[in-house]
């Protein structure tokens, strides 16, 4: 896919550069003047792959665990609604104008905030940050797909039977207190222990396999775009293959409908809540990678004729899509694990009642049961009392309503679904490796995302060649990733991933669009599109930077510092082993600085770099002024 | 002339055999939800096989290898289906011991579920756990064997990459020594034109120009 072909020489670049004086010059979408000298920077095989990487970075494992459990909780079929609204005054803009500065700039984030303004090098600077603290994160959950995924090749899986207490007669405890999927998942993936200060000590499986989960990655980003390239074809593609499996799975199982109904009946008093457009604007933002720099990188890769405006709307559309159908297969897996368990508590009752009472064996059915239960309590009232408090309630709605996201969702409640289906090895495989190809397309994008910049500096790149950068990048935060192998170490997950990216993103996101259309000139950023790939800039997405998205993200950004403020106290779910499900628990004061470090570390970089900026200039000025 | 005979027997009967009676086990059997349509019906020729295959199993404890079918007693059977039963001495005055009684059952206990199609959930003997059947450990555990195979071809794919990428670095840095002084030396920068690189032609004398196209590429080899 390598277009060099030719080896050109490339001029040193002096960093006092103003490009954008040059605007005019970049024109003709050859800009081969005869005997001009280029550089010639890295160019995507085809325009396929460059959407293709894009589609690969923005689905992610959010679309697969997040969407349902937020469709679930704000109205099912309602919730749409606001979701296809911000998607289309939120998603698209804010997408098309990330994808526009890094094809016009040609350069990863932080060269291209400095090229906007020498002072906002400190955007760059953050979105390198975030980048690479999610990397350190995100890879864990890969890791834990690639522990499911090994496991899956066992009959029967392992986490569908409860391993034998030691003398044999019955089942661990702990397993059956909790359920054999919560077990394996707490005890035999994590280890867990029951509190964050507790740190017990790196476990060689888990670690074993973080290794394998960052060589992969490596392997994927280490030739840069000619290797992600060729990578992003597979990533992008075969997630949708194993969606479209379990589809036609989901749909022919047995309770499959009662999920989707549930699902999709649209509870329209949602619409009302203000949380359902909070999650709903939130949900659009994270999801497509926004102000991470992983876009601003790949449209850097782009020719400059490149039409990324429908690139933008196609990502987009196909991302929230995806959402969609995802959780389509999501609720019909539910569907079936509520009627399983529903039935299975109905059988239960059933067996309860006959061995008491000595009825014959097969009487009792689901559809008598309501009435023999009546007339057992007039005819034996006494032995009826006796045996009430044992029987469970049971409904199926109550099952339906157990809503769960994350890492529950993904490795407690699918392999629950899971180990009742008939060949639930295959189904076990394909599903893991469905969640391999999201979190390894999103990897690839954030790995590019911390590379470019990386690569384009031309004191990093001068001393290094790519793949030893590459190769120190993924050693490094395979290093840091230790950390979440540790007992202790899911806790440590979920602090980085609820305050990692969040604060962060929305105030680099609010940065860029003030910066490109107060401090860059939205007149002048036009004029830049419009000469790069001959398209005027439409009104609806001049409006949207100006006043809505800004508004938007402050919006945001105001909800969640007042959620942080008037929730006093973090807390976190601990794993209680003795009662086998999770209590809550307050952070200890040293986890609680870990989550104001990681937020400072990636917001500080704005106003410092700035201030920094600022402080050198004055310096040169004023020795200019005294030399002269 | 036998009638007080046979009094006398049904009372040592319900007097050995009732419920909650000294050594004596309740079972339970779920005959239709174990074979659904092809159930049979429980009735007294069923129990004289259960009668028979406890004393089967009495007879291969120790010292009891005496036991005949007579002296196994069944009572309480309910629709459920579900009865009491006690094993009796020689002398049909004394019950087995209880914990006699539930070894020789837990010993044999895959021979009876199988004369009746049953298995440990469907036969129940109320107070006889049965032992759970452990999960079969493979020496090497399997995941390690996935591990180890996709971890050697991960390795193998990088190195080959870097290899590669470090062959070509080299291969291209003989091609062009002394590429950092370039913007001062002339003859060391290839300029693209319509994308074909045309040569200075004083470096290289007597080199075609690759300006121009090839002219054999168009015609037809003779």
């Amino acid at each position: 896919m390598e277009s060099t072909s030719a080896r050109v020489v490339s001029l040193p670049e002096d960093e006092e550069l103003q490009p954008w004086e040059g605007a005019g010059r970049l024109g003709s979408a050859e800009y081969a003047q005869p005997g001009d000298v280029e550089e010639v920077r890295p160019k995507w095989g085809n325009p396929l792959q460059f959407l293709l990487a894009c589609v690969s970075y923005a689905v992610g494992l959010g679309n697969v665990w997040r969407f349902p459990y937020l469709c679930q909780m704000y109205g099912g079929g309602s919730f749409l609604v606001p979701y296809v609204i911000m998607l289309i005054v939120e998603g698209m803009p804010l997408l098309y104008l990330e994808l526009a500065v890094g094809q016009r700039m040609r350069q990863g984030s932080i060269g291209a905030w400095r090229t906007i303004s020498p002072y906002l090098s400190g955007v760059g600077i953050a979105s390198l940050v975030v980048s690479f603290l999610v990397s350190v994160y995100y890879n864990v959950i890969n890791t834990w797909a690639i522990w499911y995924f090994f496991h899956s090749f066992q009959d029967p899986l392992p986490w569908s039977v409860c391993p034998l207490n030691s003398n044999r007669t019955g089942y661990d405890e702990e397993c059956e207190k909790a359920s054999s999927t919560q077990y394996f998942w707490y005890r035999k993936t994590l280890n867990i222990s029951p509190s964050i200060q507790e740190n017990g000590g790196v476990q060689w499986e888990p670690a074993l396999c973080l290794t394998l989960a960052w060589l992969i990655v490596y392997l994927c980003i280490l030739r840069g775009t000619e290797s992600t390239g060729k990578v992003v074809y597979f990533t992008a593609s075969m997630p949708y293959c194993v969606l479209i499996i379990y589809l036609v799975r989901g749909l022919t199982l047995h309770g499959a409908t009662n999920g989707l109904a549930y699902m999709f009946t649209p509870k329209m008093e949602q619409l009302a809540n203000p949380k359902a457009w909070i999650n709903a604007a939130t949900q659009i933002f994270f999801s497509l990678g926004l102000g991470c720099g992983g876009l601003i990188a790949f449209a850097s890769y782009n020719e400059p004729s490149n039409d990324c405006q429908k690139h933008a709307i196609i990502v987009s559309i196909i991302n929230s899509t995806t959402a969609i159908f995802a959780s389509i297969v999501t609720f019909s897996i539910y569907g079936f694990k509520a009627t399983f368990n529903y039935e299975n508590c109905l059988n239960k009752v059933i067996l309860l009642l006959t061995n008491s009472f000595d009825l014959e064996d097969g009487f009792l059915t689901a559809s008598n049961l309501e009435e023999v239960k009546s007339y057992l309590a007039s005819t034996y009232p006494d032995k009826y009392s006796a045996v009430f408090p044992h029987m469970r309630n049971c409904s199926l709605e109550s099952e339906l309503s157990t809503a769960v996201q994350g890492t529950g969702l993904a490795f407690i409640v699918y392999t629950e679904a899971i180990k009742n289906m008939e060949v639930s090895q295959l189904w076990s495989v394909l599903y893991f490796f469905m969640l391999l190809m999201l979190g390894m397309g999103s990897m690839v994008g954030t790995g590019t995302a911390i590379l470019t910049p990386l690569t384009d500096s031309k004191r990093i790149s001068s001393f290094l060649p790519k793949e030893a950068i590459s190769g120190l990048v993924c050693l490094v935060s395979c290093a840091i990733g230790m950390v979440f192998t540790m007992e202790a170490g899911n806790y440590w997950f979920d602090i980085f991933n609820d305050y990692a990216a969040t604060l962060s993103l929305l105030l680099i996101v609010l940065v860029e669009t003030v910066a490109v259309c107060y401090v860059y000139g939205l007149k002048r950023f036009e004029s830049d599109l419009r000469a790069m790939t001959g398209r005027t800039l439409n009104w609806y997405w001049k409006a949207m930077w100006v006043f809505v998205s800004p508004l938007l993200i402050i919006g945001l950004f105001i909800f969640y510092l007042s959620d942080y403020i008037l929730t006093g106290t973090l807390q976190y779910q601990a794993w209680d082993a003795a009662q086998g499900h999770v209590v809550t628990k307050d952070y200890p004061t040293y986890a609680l600085a870990v989550i104001g470090l990681l937020v400072a570390a990636s917001t500080m970089c704005i106003p410092l770099v700035a201030l920094g900026t600022f402080v050198t200039r004055h310096f040169k000025n004023r020795e200019k002024f005294l030399v002269s | 002339m036998f009638w007080p005979l046979f009094f006398l027997v049904t009372a040592v009967h319900a007097e050995l055999c009732h419920p909650d009676a000294e050594n004596a086990f309740k079972v339970r059997l779920s005959i239709r939800t174990a074979l659904g349509d092809k159930a049979y019906v429980w009735d007294t020729d069923e129990e004289y096989l259960f009668r028979a295959l406890v004393a089967f199993s009495m007879r291969k404890v120790p010292n009891r290898e005496t036991t005949e079918i007579s002296h196994v007693l069944l009572c309480n059977v309910t629709q459920r289906v579900s009865f009491w039963f006690v094993v009796t001495d020689s002398s049909r005055n004394h019950t087995l011991p209880a914990a006699e009684v539930q070894s020789a059952i837990r010993m044999n206990r895959n021979r009876i579920n199988n004369a009746f199609f049953l298995d440990d959930h469907t036969l129940e003997f109320l107070k006889i756990s049965s032992t759970l059947a452990p999960p079969t450990d493979p020496s090497v555990p399997i995941w390690i064997i996935v591990f180890g195979v996709i971890f050697c071809i991960v390795v193998v794919a990088i190195a080959l990459l870097v290899l590669s990428g470090i062959r070509q670095r080299r291969r291209n840095n003989k091609g062009h020594p002394g590429v950092e002084e370039a913007e001062d030396k002339c003859e060391n920068i290839i300029t693209i034109e319509n994308g074909i690189p045309c040569d200075p032609l004083d470096t290289k004398g007597g080199h075609t120009n690759d300006g121009f196209l090839r002219e054999d590429e168009r015609l037809t080899p003779l």
